[in-house]
């Protein structure tokens, strides 16, 4: 419960959520959030080296 | 049997290419699927009462949610990489297909769970559910504000299907083997006799070298 109290402090959620309207598209805050999250991790896997990825690629030629 | 012998099931080596972030996801998203079976499987066990009214069933509720939260993340990465990298080439549109009805099917999964909670946010989702439904023409067929009705769709009939469709999912991958680059892909069909080309892609030959 002390876990939950830090965190409680940290996020209020005891309101409306906040949703950001643009034409016929309405997104809450917090949904915008994961897919903007989402969408840096895709290309995160897509730039950082796997590990050990260029030894094996030697390894093979 | 013979596209699949069991002793090819379990990859032991994969191709060069897979050494890759992107690959991840599937296996991700696998993993998130059994935390979300293991929970469910200990939520269903103990029921409604336990899940809102003691710490240990808020745990599992809370373990239950995220890990479901966690399995669309990737899912939905999991999608952008296949669908930017064409993975249907190759004969693997049944992959592919598998694939998207995977997530079409685990959508009305998720949302029986939303409404199978018993509190007022399900009330809330199950209402709105309804409007949209009955909107779109199939609210004589199944009604989301039925607890009872939601609840077996929630922990039988949907999950069964989910994990039917991601083990012929799992099985048409490991027949076909992974998606190569499309530089990989142009090599080959240039130079047949290129050093990669000796190796094939699928990951099921692959896994006996």
């Amino acid at each position: 419960m002390i876990g939950g109290g830090v965190l409680a402090a940290v996020f209020n959620l005891n309101h409306p959520s906040h949703v950001v309207h643009w034409h016929f598209i309405q997104l809450s805050v917090s949904n915008i959030v994961v897919i903007g999250v989402m969408l840096a991790i895709f290309a995160l896997a897509i730039l950082l080296p796997f590990p050990g990825a260029r030894r094996r690629a030697q390894g093979r030629r | 049997m013979g596209a699949l012998p069991p002793e090819k099931l379990l990859p032991d080596s994969q191709p060069t290419y897979v050494a890759s972030w992107i690959y991840v996801f599937g296996v991700a998203t696998i993993a998130s699927l059994m935390v979300i079976i293991g929970s469910g499987v200990i939520l269903s066990l103990k029921g409604p009462a336990w899940w809102h009214f003691t710490g240990i069933g808020h745990f599992f509720n809370s373990i239950h949610l995220w890990s479901v939260e966690l399995f669309f993340f990737f899912m939905v990465i999991h999608l952008w990489g296949k669908y930017w990298m064409a993975a249907w080439r190759g004969g693997r549109s049944r992959v592919w297909v598998t694939g998207a009805i995977t997530f079409i099917v685990a959508v009305p999964a998720a949302l029986t769970g939303y409404v199978s909670q018993q509190n007022f946010d399900a009330q809330w989702i199950a209402t709105q559910a309804k409007d949209g439904l009955n909107s779109a023409g199939v609210g004589a067929f199944f009604n989301v504000t039925n607890f009872g009705q939601m609840y077996s769709y929630h922990v039988l009939l949907l999950p069964a299907a989910v994990i039917v469709l991601v083990i012929a999912h799992v099985l048409l991958v490991r027949k076909h083997g992974v998606v190569p680059p499309f530089e990989l892909d142009e090599r080959l069909a240039s130079s047949p006799t290129a050093p990669d080309a000796a190796a094939p892609a699928s990951g099921a030959q692959r896994a006996s070298s």
